[in-house]
């Protein structure tokens, strides 16, 4: 079979609605023009998504703390002990009431691997909120809650079902960078393992808490990575059906010790349409107008993404590479409605609300 | 091919297209009212890859802005000043020399020069600016003026139309840049642009100028208050032009930026909108070689992005634009040789450094 006679093989098994593996996955990114991933992702999003609604989210990042000892080389928001902050409960308040104040529903509440704190004050918090707040807790990420249960000696199971208990309502993918253990040595040799990242989903999903599923890609992975990357999203979901989306972003490189050329638009929308394409088994795909801007985060709603992901009332981490797009929600409205599509607030489950 | 559309309607304008037949206004109306982004994208994206293969142009420019100062003072314009204004200016001939001296160095291949209509300059200025850029940078083509200045420095010289775009065609004019025209409607004109050249006048001097073998380009100002109709017809009739000079070179669609303009209340383009415009002008202007897609306006990763809805071009390098600048574009000032042709090579094409008439240069470094 030629080369060509093999694309056009795949792209029939995809307008058959058929699966594909990752291998074809490679060959499709390699091969196919922007133009082509951007139909047939566009045809998968309308048959899992036939309604022209894009969805999205109001609420805040809080970073309940910026110091971490993980040192990843991507990163250009941690600091070490006695140069970071950690928020107090006044301040945490303080946040979480203006969110609500604002429409919003729920907050991203992240940190850092903290040296010296263990699981009592991450349950101290999750309790302070839960007394006080009606909101939604979407917190931590599978490499912290890797390093709480190593530091307080838990196991990952008993780790989550303490932070549930607490108030912990669902995950957010972060941390997943590239699921291969090669990258992640050279990008954060200090964060757990892509089989650790995987496990804290699985236990979670386990013990019926949700979780969403992220990629930053354009560091030193190769793109055969991300096509692995994808796989073990895949058979995981197929396993335990917990994720809700799946969010691929661009590393930014300002401020970080990885010195490479940024990813352009083009070749973040094809990742974009490879996931939705390939990713049969999770129902929402997020444009990440955060890294890549609102034009292109518009654009993305017709390349896979059927989300817009969050307000982002407050967002740190990006911004301290430099990088710093903000939309308040009216306008987020508007990039939706002037794509075609109804917009519509959700909660964490894609409920509209 | 075989292409299922998500709307039915673009299946009779890609056969049509597939046919080299002409598009309707209907078909106009239609590319613009489409909700169907990537079929549209297919369409135009087939005419530029039949016309240009896989390359995608640009060329090494730097823009010189001689004046701020203009009497016409456009209520969608942030760059112009009054004569006295803080902050206006025009450049004398040893300025003029100083910024192209600056970047002598460089491999420029075209100055894009337009300006006010500054009445403190005599018709002798424009020909000694003319000579002196040809002078330093005898290499380099000049583009310069557009038909609103022409039309200026018609009344100025007290020369008819023809004698003077001959006389600065002898001192060293080769091109003319396609701005100006905004939107060639008589209702938008007088609410937007009254004092400027109108429709009739604007055809007029494109006309002459094509007559004097002088290759132009032409655009169109998108996304204040002109209606789909509007835009649709401002194309066909840059192609009944067309049809009859084939002076035009490159279409331009130029996203309007609203801030510190009078018409500031008015959000800015989005990138629906601006594909939209990159491909309707495409799949319209059936007689145009080139469509750009101007980053300065739309940003860089939008214009990548455009290469694939039917752009071929993405414009220059340009060292300092300081036009949409002053109206709050957030792209950058200028782009490095390497990043434009990282651009074009990760969107899937092959780069080709050119010169103002598309002619390949070689590279020097």
């Amino acid at each position: 079979m030629s080369h060509t006679d093999k694309i056009a093989k795949i792209i029939e098994k995809i307008e058959e609605n058929q699966r594909i593996d990752s291998n074809e996955a490679l060959d499709l990114y390699r091969n196919a023009d922007l133009l082509t991933l951007g139909r047939l992702a566009n045809q998968k999003r309308f048959w899992l998504h036939p309604e022209k609604r894009v969805t999205y989210v109001v609420d805040r990042n809080i970073n309940y703390t910026n110091i971490c000892v993980s040192g990843c080389r991507f990163c250009a928001f941690y600091q070490p002990v006695e140069k970071g902050y950690i928020l107090s409960k006044q301040e945490l308040g303080e946040k979480i009431q203006e969110t609500i104040d604002l429409g919003g529903t729920q907050i991203l509440l992240q940190g850092g691997m903290h040296p010296d704190l263990e699981i009592d004050f991450y349950v101290d918090m999750l309790v302070f909120i839960k007394e006080r707040f009606d909101i939604h807790i979407h917190g931590f990420s599978p490499p912290e809650i890797d390093f709480f249960a190593k530091r307080s000696n838990l196991s990952v199971a008993k780790t989550i079902s303490t932070l549930k208990k607490a108030g912990l309502d669902s995950i957010p993918g972060g941390g997943a960078e590239i699921l291969d253990d090669d990258v992640r040595q050279k990008v954060s040799p200090n964060k757990c393992l892509s089989k650790e990242w995987l496990e804290v989903m699985r236990q979670a999903h386990f013990q019926g808490m949700r979780s969403s599923a992220t990629m930053m890609f354009g560091h030193l992975e190769q793109d055969f990575h991300i096509m692995a990357h994808l796989n073990k999203i895949r058979i995981l979901q197929d396993e335990t059906h917990g994720f809700t989306a799946f969010i691929p972003w661009t590393f930014q490189p300002g401020n970080t010790k990885i010195s490479v050329k940024k990813k352009t638009s083009v070749e973040y929308l094809k990742v974009l349409a490879v996931s939705r394409i390939f990713l049969d088994n999770i129902d929402n795909i997020q444009a990440s107008w955060v890294t890549q801007g609102d034009k292109i985060g518009q654009t993305a709603l017709f390349f896979g993404a059927n989300d817009m992901g969050s307000t982002m009332i407050e967002e740190n981490v990006v911004a301290s590479a430099g990088v710093n797009f903000m939309l308040p929600e009216a306008e987020l409205k508007r990039l939706i409605t002037t794509a075609g599509f109804e917009p519509r607030q959700r909660d964490c489950y894609y409920n509209f609300l | 091919m075989k292409i299922s559309f998500l709307d039915e309607r673009l299946e009779s304008i890609y056969a049509k297209v597939k046919q080299g037949s002409r598009l309707s206004k209907e078909d106009g109306i239609c590319i613009y009212e489409t909700p169907d982004l990537i079929g549209l994208g297919i369409i135009a994206n087939y005419v530029r890859c039949n016309l240009h293969g896989n390359k995608a142009f640009y060329v090494y420019n730097q823009h010189l802005n001689y004046t701020n100062i203009c009497k016409n003072r456009c209520r969608f314009c942030a760059y112009a000043k009054d004569d006295g204004e803080k902050g206006s200016y025009a450049w004398s001939m040893e300025e003029i020399e100083e910024r192209l001296m600056e970047r002598i160095e460089e491999p420029v291949a075209e100055l894009h020069i337009v300006g006010g209509l500054n009445e403190n300059l005599g018709f002798d200025y424009f020909i000694d600016l003319l000579k002196t850029v040809k002078r330093v940078r005898p290499r380099a083509s000049i583009k310069a003026f557009t038909c609103v200045e022409i039309d200026y420095l018609s009344n100025l010289s007290g020369l008819a139309l023809e004698e003077t775009v001959r006389q600065l065609k002898e001192a060293g004019l080769e091109m003319m840049p396609g701005g100006g025209a905004e939107v060639l409607n008589t209702r938008v004109h007088d609410a937007l642009f009254p004092k400027k050249i109108g429709h009739d006048r604007w055809l007029e001097i494109v006309r002459t100028v094509h007559k004097a073998g002088i290759k132009t380009n032409a655009t169109m100002l998108y996304g204040h208050i002109e209606t789909l109709e509007e835009r649709v017809e401002h194309l066909i009739t840059l192609r009944e032009l067309q049809d009859e000079t084939h002076g035009f070179s490159a279409f331009i669609p130029l996203a309007f930026h609203s801030q510190n303009t009078q018409l500031s209340h008015l959000p800015p383009t989005t990138a629906m909108d601006d594909l939209k415009n990159v491909a309707a002008a495409r799949l319209l202007l059936d007689n145009f070689p080139h469509i750009k897609a101007y980053w300065v306006m739309i940003g860089e990763s939008l214009a990548q992005v455009a290469l694939n809805f039917g752009a071929d071009d993405l414009d220059g390098t340009i060292i300092e634009e300081r036009i949409t600048h002053t109206a709050g574009a957030k792209s950058a000032k200028g782009l490095t040789q390497a990043q434009m042709e990282g651009m074009i090579r990760s969107a899937g094409f092959e780069p080709v450094q050119r010169d103002s008439f598309y002619n390949r240069v070689a590279k020097l470094n």
